[in-house]
């Protein structure tokens, strides 16, 4: 079980003002509507205390954040896309991408959109040009449908200060074949607040990948991002993010996906990178016949810290949730998982399902997972479980004993432990990358 | 060179506990030879099959196991299983999200790598070609190689994965854990099958039974009865039609009047 610790010390607030928000809104030349909103953000970030004993927080401990390097905020540097890894930028299926966005310290760095989706009608762009060049559809979705300024305090000062992200929009009765592919990389310390706006009309369909890497710095960062994803009535949304920040960043997201009648979200989020990570990924399941599949790996080591929320939420009759997360933890790291499950009480013939299995590779890793539900109907099927699992030596004496040697055989039953949720990442090359990078981290 | 196995004299007990399950076996098994070891339960067959793979549950108190004059329990399990020797195991752990195609190349690729350091391994497409010959020869399914190891098999379905994997690693020595048990008669007959076209001169075997039965499709050039943690007796295949006929109550008599002269 979980422990609630004594804290002598108040967590500290980051030093951003008001004025870093109003700087933020002349600088792009937005819109009044948008800045009216901004700064109502920050009203409720400035009302509400930094977040520390409420059920969701009393056991994430970040005060080990120092804001006077992690709450700079990112300038320009003048950086290409060249910086970026190879590894991903590399094409998500075949040779071709079917857009391609990648942001250098927030900045964008390379776009392409292949012709053939640009006349399916398809928007694929970066956030902030999106408001100059589709205000109405921005206005509409932007932090009004899935995440609010509502949701915490980090929510709120996301919404006060995104200045980067990326606006997809699929129009009705539109099928996007190629994959869409979002690199999120960062080369200096500091503040990032990005942000991800989804929107899938009726009958749509789409695949997405955003994949968050930095390079290594020795100061801290903060990453304060957003990932909203709305899909539409009987439309087919398949997403994956990929987290894979440098060791010294801390991040505070929010991320739901909201799901229409019929419509079906398959969302995976892997999480490798970070020193802390305070996850919140809630769908809402708000029109009839929804399907959400949210599948989450993750691989703590070395004074990495986890904390995944999750949330399904069960807003209308005939929903379905699947989630299943899959971690591991070695060294002295840290893992969390907190699920809920809730459904309003005239939601009937929903079915609910959580499961997060624990993989512990040390003495010293620490794993808790606290699942729970709050389901006010009657007529449901909703269930739970948490493990927590050991490398046992039967299986390993088991592969040794046809010539595989000890560190092969544990590599492969830690490979083989993920590899349910890897197959549910639906691109060949992203999955083996995903195994190497498990790889790296079981050699250590 | 024709392999040898020698076990001299071996002594051992569940790790951690001092009282001994074998109690002085001696045995030698060669290529090209079929030795049936037969005894009743709790007589020391599975520890005997155990102690010889290196199961780290079980610990060595006394004797020598030789492979051609090697010191086998110097050695970790799977350079045992590098060196020639192999269990098929009674009771195959399932190993999820590890395909049998995935794990038999992995052991491939560690002998080659245990052989030269630099070596790539097994290409691919030899590989499938291979395993496509030996699943047919046994009979196998070939979607068999894209499962995952042991995972949701039936009795029989692990059987075979061991016989599988006993084809596909070539074993000069190779023990077999009562592969019998738990299989109906098909199955018995099919496993048995895939044994008999790997015996032979380039293999040597150690069958572990309980019953008779199996040595009605696997003919042994020697039979042993395993009792109390030793070899008791020892004979050519009449030994086992005599258990059968007889059960082990005589061997049980005979054993103690001895202890008793």
């Amino acid at each position: 079980m979980a422990v609630v610790r004594r804290r002598s010390s108040l967590p500290q607030a980051p030093s951003f003002t008001r004025a870093d928000v109003e700087a933020l809104g002349r600088e792009n030349q937005e819109p009044t509507w948008l800045l009216e909103r901004r700064l109502e953000a920050w009203q409720r970030y400035i009302d509400t205390p930094m977040p520390y004993m409420e059920e969701e927080w009393r056991r994430t401990d970040y005060r080990h954040i120092r804001w006077s390097e992690a709450d700079r905020l990112a300038h320009a540097n003048g950086l290409t896309a060249g910086v970026v890894p190879g590894k991903n930028l590399e094409p998500l299926t075949g040779d071709e991408q079917g857009g391609l966005l990648v942001f250098v310290d927030g900045k964008v760095t390379q776009f392409e959109l292949s012709d053939k989706l640009t006349q399916q009608g398809l928007i694929f762009t970066d956030l902030r040009s999106a408001v100059r060049d589709h205000e109405e559809l921005v206005k509409a979705h932007l932090m009004t449908r899935a995440v609010t300024p509502a949701d915490g305090k980090f929510a709120a000062l996301h919404a006060a200060l995104w200045n980067y992200g990326v606006f997809v929009y699929v129009p009705r009765n539109t099928v996007v074949e190629l994959p869409l592919h979002v690199v999120c990389y960062n080369t200096s310390a500091g503040a990032g607040f990005g942000h991800v706006l989804v929107v899938l009309e009726d009958n749509a369909q789409a695949t997405m990948q955003v994949e968050y890497a930095s390079r290594h710095n020795n100061e801290q960062s903060a990453y304060i991002g957003a990932t909203e994803l709305i899909v539409g009535a009987a439309s087919n949304l398949r997403y994956v993010s990929l987290q894979d920040w440098n060791r010294e960043t801390f991040e505070f997201s929010h991320q739901r996906g909201v799901v229409g009648r019929d419509a079906e979200l398959d969302w995976v989020n892997g999480v490798m990178g970070s020193r802390l990570t305070k996850a919140f990924i809630e769908v809402d399941a708000v029109g009839t016949g929804a399907n959400a599949r949210v599948s989450g790996f993750f691989f703590a080591d070395r004074g990495q810290f986890f904390d995944l929320d999750t949330q399904q939420n069960h807003n209308a009759p005939l929903t379905n949730t699947d989630l299943l997360f899959k971690g591991a933890a070695r060294d002295d790291a840290r893992t969390l998982w907190q699920g809920m499950i809730k459904s309003l009480p005239e939601m009937q013939r929903i079915d609910g399902y959580q499961v997060c299995r624990n993989l512990m590779l040390s003495d010293e890793a620490r794993m808790d997972s606290v699942p729970g539900l709050e389901i006010e109907a009657d007529d449901v099927a909703c269930s739970h479980a948490a493990t927590f699992g050991t490398l046992e030596e039967e299986p390993i004496y088991y592969l040794m004993s046809r010539g595989i040697t000890r560190p092969q055989a544990e590599l492969m039953i830690i490979e083989g432990f993920f590899d349910e949720l890897l197959q549910r990442v639906p691109f060949e090359r992203v999955r083996q990358r995903l195994m190497d990078e498990i790889e790296a981290k079981i050699i250590g | 060179m024709v392999a040898t196995l020698e076990i001299r004299n071996l002594h051992a007990s569940v790790e951690g506990d001092e009282s001994l399950i074998l109690r002085g076996v001696d045995l030698t098994v060669k290529q090209g030879e079929i030795h049936a070891l037969m005894g009743p339960n709790g007589s020391g067959k599975s520890t005997l099959a155990n102690v010889l793979m290196g199961n780290p549950a079980y610990e060595v108190h006394e004797g020598t196991v030789l492979l051609d004059g090697e010191d086998v329990l110097d050695m970790e399990p799977d350079e045992r299983s590098r060196a020639g020797l192999f269990l098929a195991f009674q009771y195959p752990v399932a190993i999820p999200g590890v395909t049998v195609a995935n794990f038999l190349r992995h052991a491939i690729n560690a002998r080659m790598k245990a052989e030269d350091p630099d070596s790539k391994g097994i290409p691919i497409p030899k590989f499938a070609r291979m395993m496509r010959e030996k699943m047919s020869q046994l009979h196998i399914d070939h979607a068999f190689a894209g499962r995952y190891l042991n995972e949701g098999f039936s009795g029989g379905e692990k059987k075979r994965a061991e016989v599988l994997q006993m084809a596909v690693l070539e074993p000069r020595i190779a023990v077999l854990d009562e592969t019998d048990s738990g299989l109906d008669i098909d199955a018995l007959r099919i496993v048995a099958d895939g044994v008999n076209s790997l015996t032979g001169p380039q293999m040597g075997a150690l069958v572990i039974t309980h019953y008779q039965r199996m040595l009605n499709y696997i003919k042994p050039d020697y039979v042993h009865v395993m009792y109390d943690g030793r070899l008791v007796e020892s004979g050519g295949p009449a030994l086992a039609l005599e258990l059968e006929e007889k059960g082990y109550e005589w061997i049980r008599e005979k054993h103690l009047a001895q202890l008793e002269v």
